[in-house]
């Protein structure tokens, strides 16, 4: 009984504000009928019109795609380039100023130039997100290679761990923590990026369906676009947040056990 | 090969575990100034020998441990195991450090963490799984494989380094002040764990410590360092009965006695470096 009040009250907190708003926007466009602010019935059902569809092909499938491939060339880029910057102190100092003006460009700004250079399909998309998402986990990881306790290097040292196997069961362990944070921080970024660059000379995707929309004053379809933009966000950070906890789990349960000391 | 011939098992087994340290210096030179950690270090520990090092605190004790370790290079002379110059970790030696909780693998289980040397050593499953096991029952923690390190209390963890050494099966165990982070109650069942693991495996054990009272319990030889730079200053053979025991060793005579000479020495030590020469000392 207490479980179930206990259940009740943590799904009011989940659900409260999704909920509150909800209604006032139902509030907002209920009487008076304005063009831009559809009343949720409408954007609901284009939802379902719109998405169900040929479009989930067209547009939902190849976005996610292009996602998926610009993500993971990012990670894989980040902790490679990382792992190399972070065991070689003299390649960092000397690639240092470099990566920080790198870092600073904001990423859309190359879509120009990569247009012209990669063309307008999808490499240049992925090319955009690769670009951008790098550098939470290219940073991160060099710190988080660059912190493996002295300690622990020895006694890995002492046991024979060498090479390939010091980098796999030390290092990347050891940094791991520090990699999961650029990751995450470098899916937000790579999910703007996928938009981003769909708006630009593009024929497909979310972020081309989007404006393709708005230009054609389909508010409701343009309004079911952001918000299934929000629930594939909202669904990937739940996802990562399942992969952090496998991940470190360890890392949890030792901070916890050095806070209780 | 001729030499194969002619050194028996049981000789070559003895010559193994054979330490020797000689003319071992230590200089960190920086860009300002140098420091001579240690000066002139000579000693031999022989196969099977459990040795202890003392020294006041600052008496380069870590840089001699780390030297033999082949984790740091000397500045000078050399470390031979069995014959052969240590020039890297060799695979005949195990660690056992003071820091433990940054010793032992976070995101690994006790066990994981005993393994993970033997999978190094490309040992088949069978045999690591069968080492794993003996040498954490004999550390007395047979029943917590599954724990992570840090789910356990200090001395556990020092166990299982202590397990994750053994498991390795070395010629020589070296141990950098492996209690002096644990409990007085802790560290006196970790000191007989040591001294009945020793006895029953007889491998070359170098134990570290700055407690006198350790050191004269624990070894059959006690070396006392000066301070920085270190030296030699003498070496105490341990006369008492093999099989030792807290409160019974600990009341003899004969303890007290090694007591008071390694604590004589150790004072000398202190002032080492700046003090006249024996006989003149001040009063």
């Amino acid at each position: 009984m207490r479980m179930l009040a206990a259940g009740a009250v943590r799904l009011a907190y989940l659900l409260g504000l999704p909920a509150a708003l909800i209604a006032l926007w139902g509030a907002v466009t209920a009487g008076d009928r304005y063009l831009y602010y559809p009343p949720l019935d409408e954007i609901a059902a284009a939802f379902g019109e719109t998405w169900f569809s040929a479009r989930l092909a067209d547009d939902v499938l190849p976005s996610l795609g292009r996602l998926a491939a610009g993500y993971s060339g990012a990670v894989l880029a980040g902790v490679a380039l990382g792992v190399l910057l972070g065991s070689r102190p003299r390649l960092r100092a000397l690639s240092e100023p470099a990566l920080e003006f790198c870092r600073a460009l904001p990423p859309p700004v190359l879509i120009p130039v990569l247009m012209l250079v990669a063309g307008i399909g999808d490499t240049m998309k992925i090319t955009v997100i690769v670009t951008g998402a790098v550098w939470p986990v290219l940073l991160n990881t060099v710190q988080g290679v660059r912190s493996v306790d002295e300690i622990l290097a020895d006694t890995a040292r002492c046991y024979g761990l060498t090479g390939a196997a010091r980098l796999r069961r030390l290092v990347l362990p050891a940094a791991s923590p520090a990699i999961v944070t650029g990751m995450r921080q470098a899916l937000s970024i790579a999910l703007i990026l996928m938009v981003i660059g769909e708006m630009f000379a593009s024929s497909s995707g979310l972020g081309f369906a989007i404006v393709q929309f708005q230009r054609g004053f389909a508010i409701p379809e343009m309004w079911s676009g952001i918000f299934l933009l929000g629930l594939v966000g909202f669904g990937l950070s739940l996802l990562f947040g399942l992969f952090e906890s496998r991940v470190l789990g360890w890392y949890r349960g030792l901070r916890n056990a050095r806070r209780g000391e | 090969m001729t030499t194969r011939a002619r050194v028996s098992p049981p000789a070559a087994l003895a010559r193994r575990g054979r330490l020797e340290v000689e003319g071992l210096a230590k200089t960190y030179r920086g860009k300002r100034r140098t420091f001579e950690a240690v000066r002139d270090l000579t000693f031999t520990v022989e196969a099977g020998e459990l040795a202890c090092v003392v020294g006041p605190s600052g008496a380069g004790k870590t840089t001699l441990l780390r030297c033999i370790a082949g984790l740091l290079p000397p500045s000078a002379g050399a470390v031979r195991l069995g014959g052969e110059p240590v020039l890297a970790p060799p695979p005949g030696m195990a660690v056992v450090f003071q820091e433990y909780a940054r010793s032992l693998f976070p995101w690994l289980t006790v066990a994981q963490n005993v393994e993970l040397p033997l999978r190094q050593k490309k040992l088949p499953k069978a045999a690591r799984h069968g080492l794993v096991e003996r040498s954490l029952a004999a550390v007395g923690l047979a029943d917590v494989p599954g724990a992570h390190p840090w789910q356990l209390s200090g001395g556990m963890q020092q166990r299982v380094a202590i397990a994750r050494a053994l498991a390795y099966e070395p010629d020589v165990l070296l141990m950098d002040e492996p209690f002096a982070a644990v409990d007085a109650q802790t560290r006196a069942e970790l000191e007989d764990l040591t001294r009945s693991l020793w006895h029953e495996l007889r491998m070359t054990v170098l134990f570290v410590t700055h407690d006198i009272d350790e050191a004269v319990y624990l070894g059959e030889q006690v070396l006392v360092l000066s301070a920085s730079p270190t030296v030699v200053l003498d070496s105490v053979a341990v006369d008492l009965p093999a099989r030792r025991e807290q409160l019974a060793t600990r009341a003899l005579p004969r303890f007290a006695e090694l007591r008071a000479e390694v604590f004589t020495l150790i004072q000398r030590a202190k002032t080492y470096h700046t003090a006249p020469p024996a006989g003149e000392a001040r009063a």
